[in-house]
This record gives structure tokens, C-alpha cells and sequence, in this order.
């Protein structure tokens, strides 16, 4: 636009000058901070810092001692569980909750309010009160068992074994509503006459659904994908209040054995290893997705 | 006759049409059906809101009881002596550490926090973003494609080398470190939403103020920023709720004395020591919550817009 001005300046440097000089903020936050930052922290992964980085290079060392940690398998397990039950219910939930509301229904706006107003809240809320309902000996058990099932069992906060879905219902509850709003709009964006025309051949509403309307809604399909995984990846408050990564450490996830590592155990070094294998994840999630949005776009 | 009675049942034909026209829409037969499904709709859609509902109301009804009423009741229960107690405790008395001056402490500390976070964060993306779209130079897509990519990247692995550099600048622990990470890890998204929205203003208005002569800060301030509020509410909403409801920076980058509510939320109703006062926790948990959730209550589609916005891209 306005930098196609042809008048043959001296120096290349100085033109739209403002511009480059309000750029700088950005410019220094993609290129030191998320560029640097990252090549900084993977490169002194492979050192044996400990209270501070020392560039004392150790080879695979950190990374051998990560993935022989108990603690470490016990996180990766649960942010693999928490993660693709997260996906599932959420999408599900959120895309039938979608599908509902936009059936032409009255109160519509009540219902989304409902749906949503978790997201306003934060993890930290989310997962202090959800740690309030599981009580087990006031919330959920406690009332069930009150009412004569006197050895029905549902402690997900001090239960080592089921832990992990007691934050996966917080989770839940707190995100889906976001997830139902993203595939409201996706559905809004479809034409009416794909209905009209599914109806007049007779087609089944569900199968409408299934097979016209969700291949229709790929693309909101992969944004919301993204989004859920950006998400889960980082899950750290939530456990952090609910269960503070306990009964022992069976809530454990990566988030939190890379704080705990740099800030509290004073082993730099193994944090590091621990948040570039978390930032390995991410690229596995991302890399696909970016190739096919902005590979797929520049080709067609 | 033939003649006569063909229009004779053409006539009739043509009045039980008429009949089947004006009696059909008020037959009951679909009007059956459209309820039972009707009922199964909102009865799915109720079902849904009550579980979304149901730790809101546990939140209040909690943080109303006495402490021997929650020990005697269930959660769900209404409380019978409505007290306010727990509300004030929470506010001005409960404990972190050695402070014992409530979340009051905490609540100031977030504003602190977040009100030069939100103004200088969107003042920073805001240029970024205008100068995106309408003052595009050599490598600017790249820095922002960069900038786009860099948001899906976990914080953990960039936190210490902010670390680093705060430290260097001396502002490491202080309310200028945490607004500059702040700002930091606001700008991807929205830049995002400011340059998209300033490139779908009309590009006319930017070249009949560049040809009166108008330069950079100009077009800036008089131009695209009172043609763009509605997209400044937005980021501002965005904002506030991201920034209020941080938890790990507010760890990460500040000192004790200096915890955002979130922190000092988590400090009172986690720590080991004392008896559990569950009335308080929940009042304390309702007050954290609070501004996020008077911003969403108010901003009402506002708020869809922002996410959606920062969900959706293009």
C-alpha cells in the first residue's frame, strides 16, 4: 500500500520509518522472545545447569534422567489421558450443544450466557470449586452416601486412580461452552438450502448432520482442534488448585514438572529438558495443521 | 352433462383443496410432534444448564452457611441461617502466610496489575497492528507470522529466559516486569484481532489522509483510532479477563507481597495449616471470580465477539 511510493530514496533503511519504529515491540518479541527464548531454552536443555544456567554441555544427560523419572511418565500419562478425553468430550458435547441451539429455539441468548460464563473464570476458580463438589465427605460421595448407598465410592480428589477425570470434569465444564460457541458459528455459516435440500431428498436429520454438515465445518473443526490442544498442553492451574499434582503425585502434568523444576527444585536443567519436550508436542500438534491452513493455501 | 360434471368435481375438487388449504396448517397431528421433540430439546438444553449452573450456585449457597451447617448439611442444600461472615473474613481476614489482611490485599494487587497490563498492551498491539496493515515494510509479515506461531508455543519454555532479561533490565519481581510479560504474551493475539480489523476499514479514508498530508501518528490518532472502538472494547475485555485470571505469571514474576488474587485465592484455600474453613474458601473463590464475571454479564455478546475473535482467525 503505502510504501509503494517509487520516488528512489537513498537508504531502503529509513522509508515508512514510523512504521518500523512502532514495529519494534513486535519485532522484538517474535524475534528475542518466542524465536530466542526457545532456541535459548532448547540449547541449555542440554546442559547440566542446576540453581543457574551454566552452558557446561551434557549431551542427552537431562533428557535420559526426564524420561527415566517416575514422575515425568506419570505426567506425560496424564496430560495424554486428559487430553484426548478433553478432545473428545469436548467437541462432542460442544457440537451437540451447538446443534441444539441452533434449532431455532426460544431463549437462545439465556442458554449461551449459561454455557459460556465458566470460560469467564479461571482455572484457578474452576478447579477450587470443582475441588469443593468432590468432596468427599461433603460433596458428591457424601450425598450419595447420605442417601443409603453407603459404600458408593467417587473421590476423585483422593483417589489415585481416578484423579485425573475428577480434573477432567472441571476442565469440561469450564471449556466447552467456548468450544460450543466456535461450532454455533460454524453452523450459522451454513446455507440454509443445504437443509432444505437434505430435507426434500428425505434424509434423516442426524444423518444431515454426519455427513453433509460436519464435513461443511472442517475448517472450524481444525480451529477448534488447535485451540483445545494449545490449551491442553498447557493445563497447569487447573491441577494446581484442584489437587495440587497430589494424592502423591498421581495428578501430575508436564506444565507443572517444569515449574516445579526451575523455580523450586533449583534444577534448571531438567526443567529445561521437561518444556522442550513439551514444545516438541506442540509442533507435533501444530506443524500438521499449519502445513495444511497455510501450505495448502499458498499452492491453491 | 359430461361437460357439467367434470366442472362440477373440478369445483368441488377445487373446494376441498380450498378446505385441505385453510384447515391444513391448523391440523394437530404436527403440532404434536414439533412439541415432543420441543420437549426433548429443552429438556436436553435444561439438563445442560443445570450442570453448568450447578458450582455457581454451590459457590454462593456454601459461602452463605455457617461452618457447623456445612458440617450437618450437604453442599446442595440452601443455607438456613444466612451469614455473611465468610464474605467479610474473606475480604480482610483470612490468612497467607504471616499477612492476615484478607484477599483485600490481593484484590488491590491485581488491579495494580492489570490496569497499566490492559492500556499498555493494547496501546503496543494496536500500533503493531496498525502498522501491519497500512504500513506494511520489508519483512513486516514475516516478523508477524512469527509473532502468530510463537502463541502456540508453551509458556514454560519461554518463561525463564524472561526471566533472564528482566533480571538484566532490573525489573525482575516488580509491577513493570509482570506488565511487560503482560504485554509479551498479549501480542500475538492481538495484533491478530487490530491488524484484521484495521485492514477491513476502507483503504480510501488511510490514502485521502495520507494525501492532505497526515503521517504515521496522525492517521494513528485521529483516524483509525475513533473509527475503532468497538475493536479496542474487545481487546479490552479479552484483557481484563486474561489478565485477571492469571495464575503462573503472577507466580513466575511476582514477590509475595505482590500476588495477584488468583495466587493469594490459591495460597488461602490450599494451605495445609489450620482448620478448613470451607464457607470462607468458597466466599473467597465467589469474590476471585467476580470481576471476570461482572465483565462477561455485561459485555454480553461483546464478550462472544472477542473470543470468537480470538479463536477464529482470517
Amino acid at each position: 500500500m503505502a510504501q509503494s511510493t517509487p520516488s528512489a530514496r537513498p537508504n531502503q533503511l529509513f522509508r515508512n520509518l514510523n512504521s518500523k519504529i512502532a514495529s519494534i515491540p513486535m519485532i522484538f518479541v517474535a524475534l528475542v522472545i518466542f524465536l530466542g527464548g526457545s532456541i535459548w531454552t532448547i540449547v541449555y536443555s542440554f546442559t547440566n545447569s542446576r540453581l543457574l544456567p551454566r552452558a557446561n554441555f551434557v549431551g542427552f544427560d537431562q533428557y535420559e534422567r526426564l524420561w527415566a523419572s517416575s514422575r515425568w511418565i506419570i505426567s506425560i500419562q496424564n496430560l495424554a489421558i486428559y487430553g484426548i478425553l478433553s478432545l473428545i468430550f469436548s467437541l462432542v458435547v460442544g457440537f451437540v450443544l451447538a446443534a441444539l441451539m441452533d434449532q431455532k429455539i426460544r431463549f437462545e441468548n439465556v442458554f449461551r450466557t449459561i454455557f459460556l460464563y465458566p470460560f469467564a473464570l479461571s482455572f484457578i476458580v474452576t478447579g477450587l470449586v470443582w475441588q469443593w463438589i468432590l468432596n468427599p465427605d461433603f460433596g458428591i460421595q457424601g450425598i450419595v452416601r447420605s442417601l443409603g448407598w453407603e459404600t458408593f465410592e467417587f473421590n476423585p480428589i483422593y483417589d489415585a486412580d481416578i484423579v485425573i477425570y475428577g480434573i477432567l470434569i472441571a476442565g469440561l465444564w469450564q471449556g466447552t461452552g467456548l468450544v460450543m460457541c466456535l461450532m454455533l458459528a460454524g453452523l450459522r455459516g451454513i446455507d440454509e438450502d443445504i437443509w432444505k435440500a437434505a430435507r426434500v431428498d428425505g434424509i434423516p436429520m442426524w444423518r444431515t448432520y454426519i455427513f453433509i454438515v460436519i464435513p461443511m465445518m472442517r475448517p472450524v473443526f481444525i480451529t477448534t482442534l488447535v485451540i483445545i490442544g494449545a490449551g491442553i498442553v498447557k493445563l497447569y492451574d487447573l491441577v494446581v488448585a484442584q489437587t495440587s499434582g497430589g494424592p502423591g503425585n498421581a495428578s501430575e502434568v508436564p506444565a507443572k514438572y517444569v515449574y516445579d523444576y526451575m523455580f523450586q527444585a533449583q534444577n534448571l536443567g531438567q526443567g529445561f529438558a521437561a518444556s522442550t519436550m513439551m514444545l516438541v508436542t506442540v509442533a507435533i500438534i501444530i506443524i500438521p495443521w499449519a502445513y495444511l491452513e497455510f501450505g495448502g493455501r499458498k499452492r491453491g | 352433462m359430461a361437460d357439467v360434471s367434470t366442472l362440477n368435481t373440478a369445483a368441488i375438487g377445487n373446494d376441498a383443496a380450498r378446505n385441505r388449504l385453510s384447515a391444513g396448517p391448523r391440523g394437530k397431528k404436527p403440532k404434536k410432534t414439533l412439541s415432543r421433540r420441543n420437549i426433548m430439546l429443552y429438556g436436553i438444553l435444561g439438563l445442560a444448564a443445570l450442570y453448568y449452573l450447578l458450582p455457581l450456585y454451590v459457590m454462593v449457597v456454601t459461602s452463605l452457611k455457617g461452618m457447623p451447617e456445612i458440617r450437618l448439611g450437604n453442599i446442595f442444600s440452601p443455607p438456613v441461617e444466612i451469614t455473611f461472615e465468610p464474605w467479610v473474613k474473606a475480604w480482610a481476614q483470612a490468612c497467607t502466610g504471616l499477612n492476615c489482611d484478607g484477599l483485600s490485599r490481593g484484590f488491590w494487587n491485581s488491579v495494580q496489575i492489570m490496569v497499566p497490563s490492559v492500556i499498555v498492551s493494547i496501546f503496543v498491539a494496536s500500533v503493531s497492528g496498525y502498522s501491519l496493515a497500512n504500513w506494511r515494510f520489508k519483512g513486516s509479515e514475516l516478523f508477524f507470522s512469527i509473532l502468530i506461531i510463537g502463541a502456540f508455543i508453551p509458556y514454560q519454555v519461554m518463561i525463564y529466559p524472561i526471566v533472564i532479561i528482566l533480571r538484566e533490565m532490573g525489573v525482575y519481581g516488580t509491577l513493570t516486569g509482570l506488565i511487560i510479560v503482560h504485554t509479551i504474551f498479549g501480542m500475538p493475539i492481538l495484533t491478530l484481532l487490530f491488524r484484521n480489523y484495521f485492514a477491513s476499514l476502507p483503504e480510501e479514508l488511510f490514502k485521502a489522509a495520507r494525501i492532505d498530508g497526515a503521517g504515521f501518528w496522525q492517521i494513528y490518532g485521529r483516524i483509525m483510532l475513533p473509527m475503532s472502538l468497538p475493536i479496542f472494547v474487545v481487546a479490552m475485555i479479552l484483557q481484563v479477563t486474561g489478565i485477571w485470571n492469571d495464575f503462573l505469571f503472577g507466580v513466575v514474576f511476582t514477590r509475595p507481597d505482590t500476588y495477584p488474587m488468583t495466587v493469594q485465592l490459591n495460597n488461602i484455600v490450599n494451605s495445609v495449616q489450620g482448620v478448613k474453613e470451607y464457607n470462607v474458601n468458597m466466599a473467597a473463590t465467589l469474590l476471585t471470580g467476580a470481576v471476570p464475571l461482572i465483565v462477561y454479564f455485561v459485555s454480553g455478546r461483546l464478550f462472544v465477539r472477542g473470543i470468537a475473535a480470538g479463536a477464529v482467525k482470517g
